[in-house]
């Protein structure tokens, strides 16, 4: 595999009335692990089911019910561990959190404090092509999630909703080592995109699928440096987490008010008080949750309900052996295989899907017309729809057939738009439309020849004009495309102008 | 066939099989001795129409050739276990009107095997009392009084109703639950025969929590045989319990045979409490006289952590106990208090929790929310848990070293008044579960043997603490005992 080098992105630097400040940001991501059946129970996970549906004695917490764990939420963990290249624990135990909410109906929520599945691990952030941010990960650890509690369907009651509790979390928390809004956001980019590749989680935010922590903290230059040498965090300033983000923009957003409001308050000479705060999206600010003094005591001790969690070594390489190929691969290979730029692997190879589906246009042609194609005219032709790429009416073997024209120049390339067109809107086989509908490329230079003539004929003064500036050579081309419904041959036309006009 | 509800279970499955008695009419003569028995309160839910369905399908079972030892076996059963549409109520008013939609594993496991529910058994708040005076319902009272005393005495806890039900002769046997010793102290006051098996042989699930580590379930019976044959219909290896054992059930009963000779069995030093009455010393004496002379090696041994194991276990149980219990917020079930205008989700909780629990609970809650919090963590729980590794340490270098039973006392003391514990400290109640803790910290099975009458008049119980998972041989040595010892005392009747 090849490996790309790359350079780390420059922080993010934001001028203060004083100093300039830097960043620094660590995120608590919270992936809803891809599996029917929640953590604990054997109840649905489906989305969108009705209130209360999904739910097992387990979930409604009914007396004397236990926990029972779902080995492919564990196996899914793992996978997500070895995707990120982290060390995997074959013992790992599960600890309750302890408070009080309705949503909440055990009053814990079943988590993994003190030994987590997942060890250390990295992502490679891209920022641009020949630049991106190694960023640590800490620990993954799996979790239930809580139900859903709804304030606003009767003025004097609040709603409960079971469905989401005990559905497996894997809780994914990286080391402070971002830089900056876009360097969070793409970092969010990059794991969603992972895990995609990985099958252990949809990565759909809206449903709230994939949300995450953020935590901020503002230093100045040089600060951060210091930390990275010692891993002492007092070099850094204090943090506050942004809770619950489920938007891309929303990230940068809060992050950016985050930090300007911290760097206001330490140049007005004040403290950063460590807390959770809430972004608000309709104000564009974030604001106090709960303060450290606030803070639940969650009462973390290990779950008496169920043992520590053991996996065999053998089970993990099993899992290993059989992961699919991952973005940053993928975009190596692709590179190297199809000689394609950064930019264009990275476009192709951000979707399992679409890196699928050029692959099987690319494979026995050219791999840069076959990107070139599916990048600026198929993606454009679907965005416009706001279809993706699992939704193309055109498929790999009807492009394959367009390219194939193209390479065999029984076509030009301006046809060849019109037959993507046609084939996008009406279907069908590209080389039976161009043979149908006339739209082969005339290369029979005795054609091209009869029509360039008389367009010289018609048109001496244009001919004098472009003997003394041959750049209007192009003017005839042009005349020639024209008269032959563009079916000519677009290098034939050029090279009988050019000897035509004497240039 | 008079006074049918006195049968042993053994004696009961025999007369049932060779057809001389049916379990209709095993039911009917329970179920009048339970109408008859109101001034005992150990049945708190009456289920008779269960019951006699129950009954008349064993007949036809047993009729039928298709009949395990428990088929058709009046039992009652302890309120801390979920119970398919019967009022599951733990003793405690928080659940009140709950009325589960399941059944638990180990009452599913005996009416497979054809047992009958006669009702509910009153129990303390959540299996959190030594005396069953934390209960809703109010305390069952002990059928055994004192020689020439008509004070009304505490037939233990927290299975305490069900103790005073098999004392009673209410039913055959019934179903106990155990975290600190409320399966065997109970037994003790009251002349029965309990065991506490294995952590991990009986499933926990549908079991109302209190300590998840430390409880399990056990049959209280009024002969260790029937202990045998209805343990093995209750345990079992259970998916829906990630701490339930997969391993085979032994057939416990054929494992009677009386033999003991050539075991060794140990006398832990650290069980001779400062304080300890005599009579409970000199019984303690007259058991371990009993073995030798039925052949086993008796040996003194050492566990030197036992002095820790009360407090250790008074820190990790009303820990768990304060998590198992969080769910008991009037939200989804059970008891919601009557909310005043304006109150919110937290005054709701503070007001059912407030009214829902008693004292006692409150008070574990409350402990164990403190143990667990911030700051204080280490300081009691971890040190806790570290103390526990440490007991169960103390028992399998006992083991290690040969030793195949250790016999302790069962209790500090026989039955007492009821109500005479109501102004002592807290902790002197505590201090009934002395000798039984240890075998719940450590996971161990321990059973209760009645062994002799105190001066009053009142029964005396030794406990013989084994090795994980060899309840089999726990029980042979309970026989020996049993068969030693003769106890064949029962209450005089005056309810």
């Amino acid at each position: 595999m090849l490996d790309l080098t790359h350079e780390p992105p420059k922080p993010k630097v934001i001028a203060g009335a004083k100093h300039d400040w830097e960043l620094v940001i660590g995120m608590e991501v919270h992936a809803q692990v891809a599996s029917r059946a929640k953590l604990f129970s054997g109840a649905s996970t489906q989305f969108g089911a009705e209130p209360n549906s999904n739910v097992a004695f387990v979930d409604a917490a009914m007396p004397g019910m236990l926990p029972v764990i779902n080995e492919f939420c564990v196996e899914q963990a793992v996978r997500t561990g070895l995707g990120l290249k982290a060390k995997i624990h074959l013992k790992s135990a599960f600890d309750r959190k302890n408070y009080f909410y309705p949503d909440l109906p055990q009053g814990y929520q079943i988590s993994q404090l003190y030994e987590p599945i997942v060890g250390e691990g990295e992502i490679l952030v891209d920022m641009a092509p020949g630049i991106a941010r190694k960023v640590r990960i800490e620990r993954i650890h799996i979790e239930q999630d809580a139900g859903k509690s709804i304030h606003d369907m009767d003025p004097t009651m609040s709603f409960v909703d079971l469905n989401r509790t005990g559905v497996a979390l894997m809780e994914i928390v990286s080391r402070p080592d971002i830089r900056g809004p876009e360097e969070a956001a793409a970092y969010v980019v990059k794991l969603r995109q992972i895990l995609r590749y990985l099958g252990t989680c949809d990565g759909n935010m809206q449903n709230g699928n994939l949300r995450a922590d953020v935590n901020v903290s503002v230093c100045r230059p040089g600060q951060y440096e210091k930390y990275q040498e010692t891993q002492d965090f007092s070099h850094l300033g204090t943090r506050c987490e942004i809770k619950n983000m489920n938007s891309m923009r929303f990230i940068q957003q809060a992050i950016d008010f985050e930090a300007r409001r911290q760097i206001r308050i330490i140049e007005e000479g004040g403290e950063v008080v460590q807390e959770t705060r809430l972004y608000d999206p309709e104000k564009g600010e974030t604001r106090s949750m709960r303060s450290k003094e606030e803070a639940h005591d969650y009462r973390y001790f290990p779950c008496p309900d169920l043992l520590p969690l053991e996996i065999e070594q053998s089970w993990v390489d099993e899992i290993a052996a059989n992961l699919p190929e991952l973005p940053d691969e993928k975009k190596a290979r692709f590179m190297a295989d199809y000689g394609l730029t950064e930019y264009d692997a990275s476009v192709l190879t951000a979707e399992t899907d679409a890196a699928g589906f050029f692959e099987e246009v690319a494979r026995g042609r050219d791999g840069k017309l076959a990107a070139n194609w599916i990048i600026n005219e198929l993606f454009g032709r679907l965005k416009k729809e706001d279809h993706d790429i699992t939704q193309s009416p055109v498929s790999p073997a009807q492009l394959g057939g367009i390219i194939d024209l193209i390479a065999a120049d029984v076509i030009s390339g301006k046809i060849a738009k019109d037959l993507f067109e046609i084939v996008y809107t009406e279907g069908g086989d590209p080389a039976q439309i161009v043979e149908e509908r006339g739209m082969k490329q005339v290369t029979d230079t005795g054609a091209i020849e009869a029509a360039l003539d008389e367009i010289i004929a018609a048109n001496p003064a244009q001919v004098e004009k472009a003997k003394v500036n041959p750049k209007l050579a192009g003017w005839f081309v042009g005349q020639v495309m024209k008269a032959t419904g563009g079916k000519a041959n677009p290098k034939a036309v050029n090279a009988l102008v050019q000897d035509r006009l004497g240039l | 066939m008079a006074e049918l509800n006195r049968m042993t279970i053994a004696a009961a499955r025999d007369a049932l099989r060779a057809g001389e008695v049916t379990s209709v009419e095993l039911t009917e003569a329970c179920l009048s001795a339970v109408e008859g028995a109101g001034a005992l309160n150990a049945f708190v839910h009456h289920t008779p129409q269960i019951a006699m369905e129950q009954a008349r399908a064993a007949d036809a079972r047993i009729k039928a050739g298709d009949a395990p030892a428990m088929c058709g076996i009046p039992l009652g059963i302890k309120d801390l276990f979920c119970t398919r549409g019967v009022p599951s109520q733990a003793g405690s008013r928080i659940l009140e009107g709950f009325r589960p939609e399941y059944e638990s594993t180990v009452t599913q496991n005996l009416f497979d095997a054809g047992a009958v529910m006669l009702g509910k058994l009153n129990m303390d708040e959540f299996a959190m009392g030594s005396s069953n005076e934390t209960s809703v319902y109010g305390n069952a009272v002990n059928p055994w009084r004192r020689g020439n005393d008509d004070a009304p005495l505490t037939p233990g806890g927290s299975s305490g109703g069900s103790a005073a039900a098999v004392a009673a002769d209410l039913c055959l046997g019934a179903t106990g639950t155990d975290t600190g010793g409320s399966i065997r102290q109970p037994a003790a006051f009251t002349g029965i025969t309990g065991i506490k098996p294995t952590y991990g042989r009986c499933s926990r699930w549908g079991i109302v929590a209190f300590a998840s580590s430390l409880d399990q379930a056990g049959p209280m019976t009024r002969t260790v045989r029937d202990a045998a044959i209805m343990l093995e219909a209750m345990c079992g290896h259970d998916p829906k319990d990630s701490t339930s054992a997969d391993l085979a059930v032994p057939d416990f009963e054929a494992m009677l045979t009386g033999d003991i000779r050539g075991r060794k069995i140990g006398i832990p030093r650290e069980y001779r409490m400062d304080g300890m009455p005599d009579e409970i010393e000199a019984l303690w004496a007259e058991g371990r006289r009993m073995l030798e002379d039925a052949g086993a090696q008796m040996v003194d041994i050492s566990l030197p952590h036992t002095k820790y194991a009360l407090p250790a276990y008074y820190v990790i149980a009303p820990a768990e106990a304060s998590s198992n219990l969080a769910r008991y917020d009037g939200v989804r079930y059970g008891h919601r208090a009557t909310l005043a205008q304006g109150d919110g989700i937290t005054e709701m909780y503070e007001k059912t929790r407030a009214e829902g629990f008693g004292d006692e609970v409150q008070r574990r809650v409350m402990v164990g929310t403190y143990v667990l919090s911030a700051g204080f963590y280490d300081a009691y729980y971890n040190r806790a848990r570290k103390v526990r590794t440490l007991i169960k340490r103390d028992f399998e270098e006992a083991f290690a070293a040969g030793i195949d039973a250790i016999l302790t006392p069962a209790t500090p003391s026989a039955a007492f008044g009821l109500g005479e514990m109501s102004d002592a400290d807290p902790v002197a109640m505590y201090l009934n579960d002395v000798f039984t803790v240890t075998v719940n910290l450590a996971g161990l099975p321990g059973i209760a043997v009645p062994a002799g009458l105190d001066k009053q008049g009142l029964p005396l119980g030794l406990q013989l603490i084994g090795r994980p998972w060899e309840e089999g041989d726990l029980l042979n040595g309970a026989y020996a005992l049993e068969r030693a010892a003769g106890f064949v005392a029962k209450p005089g009747k005056w309810w």
